[in-house]
Order: C-alpha cells, then sequence, then structure tokens
C-alpha cells in the first residue's frame, strides 16, 4: 500500500523496486523525497532508524556505492528503506542531519567507512576512527592485512 | 637477605636496594586499565575470593599518578592507543606492566584494521597472562611473576 502512495507520488522518479518496501531513487532528489517521506501526514516517517552504506564491488554493480536509509513511522507502525545509488567517481550526498538528528553520528560512520561525503555535515569528523586513518576500512578493496601507524599523544607545549 | 647470630639473632643483614625492592614488591598499587571481560575477571581478582590483598597488591588507584603497576585488561584499539601511552607515561618509575589476556597481548581474535596487536607494540611489558578472559588465579599469578621480577632487578643492579 505504501508503495503504491509511493508509485503514485513519485512514479518516474522510482528507479526499481524489489517487491519489499525498499525502493532506490535517485541521488539529486534523495533529500527532497527524504523531507517529503518525513512530513508528508501519509507517510510521517519521524525516526530513521539506521543510514548504512553499502559496497557492491565484489558483484561488479555499477555505480558501486549505496546508501541505505531505513525509516520507520511511529504514527503507522510501517517501515520503508530508501536506496540511493552512489558511484565511486561522485561520493558527495547531502546530508540529511537537520532532517533526523539520529543521521549525525550515522552519516559520519558511512563518511570513514566507504569515503561518502555528506555535504553541510554540522561536524564531519570522523566518529569510530582515529583522525589520520587512511583509506575506508569497510570498503570491499581495503586490504585485510593492512595496518594503520599506530597514533601517539599530542604533545601539548609547556 | 640474611639473619646473623648478632644479638641472639635480633639483627637481620641486607642491601638497601633489596629492602627497597622488599618493600616495593609487597606494596604494588595497581591501575587497572580494564576494556573488556578481562577487566571483570580482575574485579574477581580483587574481591573477597580470591583477594588479591594476600600479596599486597589490593590498593587499586585509579589515577596513574599514583600507580606502579599498570594491569590492561582488554581489548585495545588504535584510537585508545595514545591514550594509553599516555597514562602509561604519567606513572612514576619504577614501574612495572601486566598485559592481562589475549587482546591485550596479541589483539586476540580481533585481527583486523582497529585492533592493536599487543601493547607492547605501544609500551614495555613485563608479565604476559594468556587466557580470554585469563582466570583470576592466572592474574595472580602474574602478580607473582612481577614480584620475582622486583626481586631480581634489585639483585641485578647490584650486582
Amino acid at each position: 500500500m505504501i508503495l503504491e502512495k509511493l508509485q503514485e507520488k513519485f512514479g518516474s522518479e522510482i528507479l526499481e523496486t524489489d517487491g519489499d518496501v525498499a525502493v532506490i531513487i535517485k541521488k539529486d532528489r534523495c533529500r527532497e523525497t527524504l523531507r517529503f517521506l518525513k512530513e508528508d501526514p501519509d507517510f510521517l516517517f519521524e525516526m530513521l532508524m539506521d543510514l548504512c552504506g553499502v559496497d557492491y564491488l565484489p558483484m561488479g554493480l555499477k555505480p558501486r556505492f549505496e546508501v541505505v536509509y531505513h525509516l520507520y513511522s511511529l504514527t503507522h507502525n510501517h517501515r520503508l528503506r530508501i536506496r540511493v545509488k552512489v558511484s565511486e567517481e561522485d561520493m558527495s550526498l547531502s546530508t540529511v542531519t537537520d532532517l533526523w538528528k539520529t543521521a549525525d553520528w550515522f552519516e559520519r560512520e558511512a563518511a570513514e567507512m566507504f569515503g561518502f561525503r555528506f555535504e553541510g555535515h554540522p561536524n564531519p569528523k570522523k566518529l569510530l576512527l582515529f583522525e589520520g586513518f587512511e583509506g575506508h576500512p569497510l570498503r570491499k578493496d581495503y586490504p585485510i592485512e593492512q595496518r594503520q601507524k599506530i597514533p601517539v599523544p599530542e604533545v601539548k607545549p609547556t | 637477605m640474611a639473619t646473623t647470630d648478632l644479638f641472639g639473632g635480633a639483627v637481620i643483614t641486607t642491601k638497601v636496594k633489596e629492602v627497597i625492592a622488599w618493600g616495593r614488591k609487597y606494596s604494588l598499587w595497581p591501575m587497572a586499565y580494564a576494556t573488556a571481560c578481562c577487566g571483570i575477571e580482575f574485579m574477581g581478582t580483587v574481591s573477597s575470593y580470591f583477594d588479591i590483598s594476600r600479596f599486597g597488591a589490593e590498593f587499586v588507584r585509579f589515577t596513574p599518578r599514583q600507580a606502579d603497576l599498570l594491569i590492561v585488561l582488554g581489548t585495545i584499539n588504535y584510537k585508545q592507543a595514545p591514550i594509553l601511552k599516555r597514562i602509561y607515561d604519567q606513572m612514576c618509575e619504577p614501574k612495572w606492566v601486566i598485559s592481562a589476556g589475549a587482546c591485550a597481548s596479541s589483539g586476540g581474535f580481533y585481527n583486523n584494521y582497529s585492533v592493536v596487536q599487543g601493547i607492547d607494540e605501544l609500551i614495555p611489558v613485563d608479565v604476559y597472562v594468556p587466557g580470554c578472559p585469563p582466570r583470576p588465579e592466572a592474574i595472580l599469578n602474574a602478580v607473582i611473576k612481577v614480584q620475582e621480577k622486583i626481586d631480581r632487578q634489585a639483585k641485578e643492579k647490584a650486582a
């Protein structure tokens, strides 16, 4: 039902659905779509359950990456996954931190693990990794044996 | 250290360094750097059943500046590495380090991008304790090993 409503509203923008309530949408309109889904009384997705990245390198898909927004509506008790394709050449997306506060840490984690750039993020620092970590460890081509240089404590001038 | 027949056996002869070492080894002030399940085992070690105070090491400090035995219990990842290093640097000499458990000693089964493969990449370690997590007896044994090492160091320096 939720899918029908979506198709009604976004018909041309939905690139693909896989039968489940998951839809792939275009990257450039992703933010507007999410805002609509949050605010429209038919959908009312007040909660962003999760935001994660996917690397499709082993499957050889193009574009290589995907960002998945897991939405939940407390009012209607329904769920929806929004998938956005991201190519390796252009890793930038617009942030959704102003829509859901919780996206702050989700986006920081996805950014450091896969190398996405969330434009407009209020605090685009690393979350779990240390500053100076080289590479993106959840990318499938990150060498499994690769080790980082151990960071040393900063010495404050006396 | 030896007893003599002087004054009816009331006198002990020894060296200053050995007396100091004797004092140190029975009054180790540990500081637990606990990040994982090994820390829970350490709580058991300190508590009444296993009772680390039998070895004089029950006075657990929560500041490195008052401790002379650093016990690292648990997984140390890269983000923690500078913190652990700084804590070690803040401890006054003489100081000893126990690396308790598989994770602290070798990274354990966390052979991945984020975990330091043994804290000896950061700081010198005196005693390693195997186990995942090690039994309290193993931690007590490590304390005894440190005491033996303190004794040995005093004798080596004297020689």
